[in-house]
């Protein structure tokens, strides 16, 4: 009985959502309202793909479904981060119970957006690939096996490889924008991780020499947003001042011992 | 900036070199410069007297006018406008993430800012106003309310600006690397601020109410 009841008082329970959407690359962004019914538990995918279903506006108006990316569902992947109600996350984890209402969904607009919620966030692997974001171990021949790590050096350095490239501190960053080219404070952190590592540090000085060069780690300013936005908690402006350390040492003795 | 293309050997570095400068510049010596000002302003608590002998001993400097274009007029040149360049830049999203740092990030830039235009006027007012630098001119000058309040709020920008500026410096420099440290580091810094914006009040005010 009391099931029942508990069941019909969902039932009449709704979800408001406004969502910022555009329709093409190229297209200007509008704002559109949506009413979708409540079920317990549900996140903000499950009210995207309840739009999906029935895609009707709150005034009654037909219109195309919302588009969005997501895969993991359990925010690992990154693929679904939108900003949601004033903050980049992912929306795998942002419960609709925690959110006040209406829900204001946006995509992340540091990012081009390709249509809705969809955005081609290649910047951050172009930023991967130019500070040699990982570990060479191919040879011509067997290198046979690399040096250990040390384990007190593991722990902390395993903290920095739960990165997914979501975006989050790009987006909450003032210094990504268009008047200047920072990379962003990941690929800062992800330089520091394969630093750490006894065979990626073979690599150091090019991963240093990318972050001096344009768009690298002297655009920081310290505002401190991405530490607070990051969804795994990395320490990415204890990387940022490691990182300053580190480079300005390498610099400065390049420079005295030409 | 012949010292930049021989340091960089490269002129994708050039950006890194420039910001580096720019911080190292608005300590060392900008900085000290600041906290040696400050000092020999204070000296006007103790009298007029003690203030004119202070002056006195920076006017028998040796080659003073090269110390001054060295050690504070080209550092000061670069900082600042660097510094607006640096303050165009950047980006502003407060409003929408209200974290305490977001909000120091913005002061100190608009302090930048400030103090800009404030070291413009003061240069022009007392530097190169042609006047004997003494008690008694100083006292004029920041008797007439205007003067005082612009040099009022020109103490706290610039005191504001160089404690927010040296917590920056520790980590760009890599020196408070931890969550923890910098923590620390700010407390201390603004409490910094605190002491040098009263130090620089209390000393205008002895100027005002003369002796």
């Amino acid at each position: 009985m009391a099931a029942t009841e508990k069941q019909l008082e969902q039932a009449k329970r709704t979800v408001r959502l406004i969502i910022e959407r555009q329709k093409d690359a190229n297209s200007e962004p509008y704002e559109e309202e949506f009413v979708v019914p409540y079920r317990a538990g549900m996140n903000v995918i499950a009210a995207l793909m309840e739009i999906q279903r029935n895609p009707v506006n709150a005034r009654g108006d037909a219109t195309a479904p919302v588009t969005w990316e997501s895969n993991c569902l359990e925010e690992v992947c990154g693929a679904c981060t939108m900003v949601i109600n004033g903050k980049p996350r992912q929306s795998c984890s942002a419960l609709i119970d925690q959110l006040d209402q209406p829900i204001r969904i946006k995509p992340m607009r540091t990012f081009p957006v390709m249509r809705d919620l969809v955005v081609d966030r290649s910047r951050m692997f172009a930023a991967l690939k130019k500070v040699k974001a990982w570990i060479p171990i191919d040879g011509t021949y067997d290198l046979g096996p690399g040096p250990r790590m040390a384990e007190a050096e593991r722990q902390w350095a395993y903290e920095l490889s739960k990165c997914f490239t979501c975006g989050a501190c790009v987006e909450a960053c003032p210094n990504v924008n268009e008047k200047q080219s920072f990379m962003g404070p990941f690929v800062i952190s992800q330089a520091r991780l394969f630093n750490t590592h006894p065979t990626g540090a073979m690599h150091k000085a090019d991963r240093f020499e990318a972050l001096m060069d344009e768009g690298g780690i002297h655009e920081c300013g310290n505002a401190q947003n991405c530490v607070q936005v990051c969804p795994k908690g990395i320490p990415l402006t204890t990387s940022i001042a490691a990182m300053n350390r580190d480079i300005n040492w390498f610099s400065l003795t390049r420079w005295l011992n030409r | 900036m012949a010292t930049a293309a021989v340091m960089s050997g490269n002129a994708a570095n050039r950006g890194f070199l420039f910001r580096r400068l720019h911080t190292l510049s608005g300590v060392i010596p900008v900085g000290m410069f600041l906290l040696e000002h400050l000092f020999t302003n204070a000296t006007a608590t103790v009298g007029p007297g003690a203030y004119n002998n202070a002056v006195n001993a920076i006017q028998h400097i040796p080659f003073l006018h090269v110390v001054e274009f060295i050690f504070i007029f080209l550092p000061l040149i670069y900082h600042g406008v660097y510094g607006l360049y640096s303050a165009y830049t950047s980006g502003y999203n407060a409003l929408q993430y209200t974290w305490a740092r977001n909000q120091l990030f913005i002061w100190q830039r608009i302090t930048g800012v400030i103090t800009f235009v404030f070291i413009i006027y003061h240069l022009w007012a007392t530097r190169f106003s042609g006047q004997e630098p003494n008690f008694e001119f100083v006292h004029n000058l920041v008797s007439q309310p205007a003067n005082f309040i612009f040099m009022l709020v020109g103490v706290i920008a610039a005191t504001f600006h160089f404690s927010n500026g040296l917590w920056s410096f520790f980590v760009h420099w890599g020196i408070t690397v931890g969550a923890r440290a910098q923590r620390v580091s700010a407390i201390v810094l603004l409490t910094l601020f605190v002491l040098l914006a009263a130090m620089g009040v209390v000393s205008l005010v002895a100027f005002v109410q003369g002796w």
